[in-house]
């Protein structure tokens, strides 16, 4: 029904084993490609709003080099990025039909590092806004903060959730079609929030600290 | 017949709309930029006016082939058909080639008009007089720092000479704007902006807030007088001597209650530092008031 | 804080307008308060009639369910003709209102007439124009490019439950406090919590934020769907014009619906959250939120305006008997049209201050827009050009349209010009510019694309004689309701201003309310329109489906269509694929085997989601959070449901197809194939006799 007949969307497919999925996939993990689109354009506009408050929208509140411990940043970048690596494994053993248990597996690993990602997350901000007295609401410089690194934690939150679905997805209709495409674009879902953590990490942490 | 009337109409109710147009160009009463009282005001109606005619060659053509092939190729009309004619290289160049050649005119125009007319440049003839504009909701204040007083909707220019305008906000985003010597700018609330303006002709005019801030408005306008120079140094000395309060402290704070006041007020004084301490103020602590 | 603020949050018994109107009754309060029982009566009167007509089964089950991209469609277009009528309703009261009030306050408060320009342009905007504009892309787009159905069908019953959740939001305004007074663009610090404390500005921030998501989606849709869904053949270059439109809109609606969501999310983070984006103090700055929202809306106006140029793109051609001219000069002209509408947006606030040379750079940037734009102008006169015009009221609008534009486009190159800015922004001369750009480009546009493709919708023709009288009452009601305000901004009148002082306005004025009148009877006459093309619909009858010898494939079936569109997916070979194959004589030939047809399965999910929204809108707007938390996981229950319903489609047998298909064919073959000259007549049963 589709005009194309070889599909041609970019990243890790389904081809070797599954030519059949592989096939379906293409609409919908085009028209996902184009969701992600839209999502990071959401980043690049708190990504600018950030830029302009935090040259000029401290007012008399903390600024980034007051506030900012790259320790725990650190952690949490590696978490994310390690985090990548395992669901990077998560979709090989999918590609080369490793069966469900591997797949799992992966998944399981990935989802931990994200939820401790989230955990120093969440203590960082009770450590900002609780302990350092610089919560959102003491200047436009930590409003944008706030919004621009609590946007991508709630993405990487929402992610979870997804995840947890497809555990209960894959425990009652196995590795069907429909869960692998889902499960793929869970996998450029969780890519895409690690590319924009390091935006997160280089714009934000870094120059704060350096500035 | 049918085709003929619509036809006929039509050409009618582009007649009218013209006609409208041209009435509602031509006939505008004594008020706004159109009827200028100063270069800067002049100068935006002749470039409004000479974008117009720079449109002309590009939509004149329109304007009289349209209803002429309506005409001739309607539906058993006499006109030729030629079904499947859906590309012309002489009407290609023309058709992208005339609007990149008025837009290029136009464009280096605007250029250099919007460069020569920045509202931060100085006008010619001699050093500007400085007022700090303060927006309030809903009136206007005007400190005259080298006169030394200040007024609550009055705006006294003397004429022929150029006056340079610093802008903010004491509440809500607002719009400077004196139709009858151009040019516009918002006052912001902890941020200036400049106004350069001059009147040329001596009159009673309107001044404006053109940005919505509320249900008073359309109350927040207030009166320009532009005078002559000697007219001007009287008024100075008329305020400072009539026993117009001084702009101190509870005054300012006075202002900041939302009102549109009756009459404009007059002020002996124009306190060094109030104009900066509103900017100051927003930025900080947030606009008082409300 | 009340007692009953966790049940009622910040709602009260005095929060319904009709206890002003009651309390303190006034001119102002009781049009408040008659409009309110409006709603309230027109709620109750479709209750009653789908009631009384046993309606309510087939409207779940074959509409609000449905993921037919035609019955979307469809729904969409009856969301912007409810909100049309509201909006067209309050302008007339807004000009009557500046016609009385020279020195003299006139008969509205000024708050309530600040919500009425605030009312009118966020409808107009959000939910006349974009719904009406993605209802007709709904309709003809998947059948244009011959696919079934849009790629993600679902999703698109998800889009029309948000922005109809949104449109809902803002008539439950009227009866539920007060909307806001900030304008459609509700900027702020006005629109913060310090100036505007009260519902009106959440009202507008949820409303907005419901339209924006869907749009969004709505983009992804017809982007992916135009990408992967084309008929075999159908290249790029030979889609319809209406289609590339289509392709540009979903691209900015891709690129410039996110901006908006993003400044009303951190408007709302302002409000309720006390952050500091756009208040006056602790580094809160209100440019940040001009230069989003512009970021949007100025792509939004081509979002607005592209999809109309598509209209007029297939209407002239045809009412031409003619091929569009210059085919590729209009897909290149689209394409730059799209690529500067996000170049521009800094030409919205040329007043803000900054330097002379970034405005010239903006100023530069938006007049350049005129050189593409300029180049369709031509395109569609050339195509009249050597073609034999026949002037039915689509045609009428189109035709109309380019003049009008015009005289738009002359205004807008002043605007472009920072210099000219500086003396007009802010005043009534924007205004009548903008609504110079948008009632041609944009709403006559919608009404062309009504009046053509409502035969391919129900099956039967418009009544071209309403349609004309509307035409005329449209036509000259806009000349007259906006030249005078080009004058009036000329001479320094500004916008959303509720009294005037100047005696010198007031002729002006009162022609301008006289023109609003007209423009009311217009849109009278285009209900008029529909109610006696339903009466007489046995007479308007166009079966066969090409009741007006139309070039592009969504002609080539029945009409209405079939549920599947077509029986047999149609071979692209050329531009005017459908002319084609009439000059070929395939048109009408039965294919060589038919096959089963997979199509999308009902699913309650969108409108489950839509009542979901509305919940999250309306609690969120009073602080009713129970409310709000309902909203918000049980519109993630749903989605996370449907995740597990694996039936999601349905099968339609090819002897079905083959039968259905055969009886359409039947039917071309017994009807008279008719000569253009009847067109306008019952003689025009849908069947087109080949003239080129």
């Amino acid at each position: 029904m589709s005009a194309q007949t070889d599909p041609l969307y970019p990243g890790m497919t389904l081809e070797a084993a599954d030519r059949d999925s592989h096939d379906a996939a293409e609409p919908v993990i085009f028209g996902f490609w184009i969701f992600l689109m839209s999502d990071l354009l959401l980043f690049a506009v708190l990504f600018a709003t950030y830029a302009a408050m935090s040259t000029h929208g401290q007012a008399d509140a903390p600024g980034p080099r007051e506030l900012f411990e790259l320790g725990s940043i650190f952690i949490e970048t590696m978490l994310l990025l390690g985090s990548t690596f395992t669901f990077g494994m998560a979709s090989l053993a999918m590609k080369y039909d490793q069966g469900a248990g591997a797949v799992v597996f992966w998944m399981v690993v990935t989802g931990l590092l994200g939820a401790g990602f989230l955990g120093f997350e969440i203590s960082d901000f009770y450590q900002f806004a609780v302990i350092e007295g610089a919560p959102p609401q003491a200047s436009g410089f930590l409003s944008s903060f706030y919004a621009l690194v609590a946007t991508h934690g709630l993405h990487v939150a929402s992610a979870l959730v997804w995840m947890v679905v497809m555990f209960v997805q894959i425990a009652v209709f196995g590795l069907s079609r429909e869960v692998k495409l889902r499960i793929m674009r869970l996998a450029l879902f969780w890519h895409m929030l690690d590319v924009v953590w390091v935006g997160i990490f280089t714009f934000v942490f870094l120059f704060g600290v350096v500035q | 017949m049918r085709l003929a009337r619509y036809l006929n109409s039509g050409g009618a109710a582009r007649a009218g709309a013209l006609l409208l147009a041209a009435l509602s160009l031509a006939g505008c009463a004594d008020l706004g930029f159109i009827n200028p009282a100063g270069p800067v005001a002049a100068a935006q109606r002749d470039h409004l006016w000479s974008i117009l005619w720079w449109m002309m060659p590009v939509v004149v053509p329109l304007f009289v082939l349209l209803p002429l092939i309506l005409w001739r190729y309607r539906y058993r009309g006499a006109g030729d058909y030629r079904p499947d004619w859906t590309h012309s290289n002489q009407f290609e160049v023309l058709i992208w080639g005339l609007p990149v050649i008025i837009v290029g005119v136009l464009g280096y125009n605007l250029w250099v008009e919007t460069v020569e007319m920045d509202p931060y440049k100085p006008l010619p003839g001699g050093e500007p007089m400085q007022i700090q504009v303060i927006g309030y909701d809903w009136k206007w204040l005007f400190l005259y720092p080298e006169q030394g007083v200040s007024t609550v909707n009055a705006l006294y220019l003397p004429v022929n000479r150029p006056v340079e305008f610093e802008l903010t906000s004491a509440s809500v985003l607002q719009s400077f704007l004196i139709p009858k010597l151009g040019g516009q700018i918002y006052a912001m609330p902890g941020m200036i902006t400049k106004q350069n303006l001059k009147g040329d002709v001596a009159g009673d005019y309107i001044g404006l807030n053109t940005q919505y801030n509320g249900n008073n408005f359309t109350d927040q306008h207030f009166d320009v007088h532009v005078v002559p120079e000697a007219s001007f140094d009287a008024w100075v000395t008329h305020v400072k001597d009539s026993g117009a309060p001084a702009l101190d402290e509870k005054m300012l704070a006075a202002l900041q209650v939302p009102s549109v006041p009756e009459a404009p007020d007059l002020f002996s004084t124009a306190p060094d530092g109030a104009f900066e301490g509103v900017v100051e103020q927003a930025m900080v602590k947030g606009t008082c008031g409300i | 804080m009340s007692d009953w603020y966790w049940i009622f949050g910040n709602l009260k018994w005095n929060s319904l307008v009709f206890f002003h109107a009651f309390e303190s009754p006034s001119a102002s309060e009781e049009i408040a308060a008659g409009a309110a029982l409006m709603v309230i009566l027109g709620g109750l009167w479709l209750v009653w009639l789908l009631t009384v007509k046993g309606w309510w089964r087939p409207l779940w089950r074959d509409w609000l369910t449905s993921p037919d991209h035609k019955k979307i469609g469809i729904m969409y277009v009856v969301v912007a003709l409810v909100m049309l009528a509201r909006a067209v309703a309050e302008a007339v009261v807004m000009r009557l209102q500046q016609a009385v009030a020279v020195n003299d306050p006139g008969f509205l408060s000024a708050d309530h007439f600040g919500q009425l320009f605030s009312t009118h342009g966020t409808i107009m905007i959000f939910f006349m124009a974009m719904p009406f504009l993605t209802g007709v892309i709904n309709y003809v787009m998947p059948q244009q490019i011959g696919a079934r159905d849009v790629s993600f069908p679902v999703m698109n019953a998800v889009s029309l439950a948000l922005t109809t959740a949104g449109a809902v939001l803002v008539m439950v305004s009227l009866v539920f406090g007060q909307f806001e007074t900030g304008g459609w663009t509700a900027y702020p610090p006005y629109t913060g919590i310090r100036f505007s404390p009260g519902e009106g500005v959440d009202y507008w921030i949820w409303a907005v934020s419901l339209s924006s998501i869907g749009t969004t989606l709505s983009g992804i849709n017809f982007a992916v769907t135009i990408y992967k869904e084309r008929a075999p053949g159908m290249t790029l270059m030979r889609m319809p014009l209406f289609t590339w439109t289509t392709l540009c809109t979903a691209i900015l609606m891709i690129f410039a619906m996110i901006p908006l969501t993003a400044a009303t999310a951190m408007l709302a983070l302002d409000r309720y959250a006390g952050f500091h984006f756009f208040t006056t103090d602790k580094g809160g700055d209100m440019m940040n939120y001009a230069n989003l929202f512009w970021l949007f809306g100025h792509p939004e106006v081509y979002i607005l305006i592209l999809p109309a140029f598509g209209v007029f793109s297939e209407v002239i051609p045809v009412f031409s008997g003619k091929r569009l001219y210059g085919y590729t000069s209009l897909v290149w002209a689209t394409m730059a049209i799209a690529v500067l509408s996000f170049t521009v947006w800094l030409h919205h606030f040329f007043t803000m201050g900054q330097s002379a040379n970034l405005n010239a750079v903006f100023g530069f940037a938006t007049m350049t827009i005129g050189v593409p734009t300029g180049v369709k102008v031509y395109d569609w006169m050339l195509t009249m050009y050597r073609g034999r015009l026949r002037f039915t009221t689509a045609m009428l609008f189109s035709v109309m349209f380019l003049v009008t534009f015009v005289v738009g486009g002359i205004t807008g190159v002043m605007l472009a010009n920072p210099t000219v800015d500086f003396a007009t922004h802010n005043t009534l001369f924007l205004v009548a510019h903008f609504h110079n750009m948008l009632i041609p480009g944009l709403l006559f546009g919608m009404i062309a694309a009504m009046q053509f493709w409502f035969p391919k919708a129900f099956g039967f023709r418009l009544d071209e004689r309403w349609g004309k009288i509307s035409f005329w009452c449209w036509s000259i009601g806009f000349y007259v309701a906006f030249m005078p305000l080009y004058a009036l901004g000329l001479m320094g009148a500004m916008r959303r201003s509720f009294e005037w002082y100047q005696p010198e306005f007031l002729p002006y004025l009162v022609v301008a309310a006289g023109g609003a009148l007209l423009i009311l009877c217009g849109l009278i006459a285009l209900f008029v329109q529909l109610w006696v093309s339903v009466k007489h619909r046995d007479q308007l009858r166009v079966p066969a489906g090409d009741p007006w010898d139309a070039h592009s494939l969504e002609w080539m079936s029945a009409a209405p269509a079939p549920e599947w569109n077509f029986a047999v997916i149609p071979e692209v070979h050329g531009r005017e694929a459908f002319l084609e194959a009439k000059r070929d004589g395939t048109a009408y030939l039965p294919p060589e085997r038919y096959e089963d047809i997979h199509l999308p399965a009902h699913s309650a999910m969108a409108p489950l989601i839509g009542v979901g929204a509305l919940a999250l809108g309306f609690g969120l707007t009073w602080h009713i959070w129970w409310m709000v938390a309902a909203g918000f996981i049980g519109i993630w229950a749903v989605v996370i449901a449907r995740s597990f319903v694996t039936d999601t489609g349905h099968v339609i047998p090819a002897d079905v197809v083959q039968r259905e298909h055969e009886r359409w064919l039947e039917l071309v073959r017994n009807t008279p194939a008719v000569d253009r000259g009847v067109e306008q007549q019952s003689e025009n049963l849908g069947h087109a006799e080949a003239v080129i």
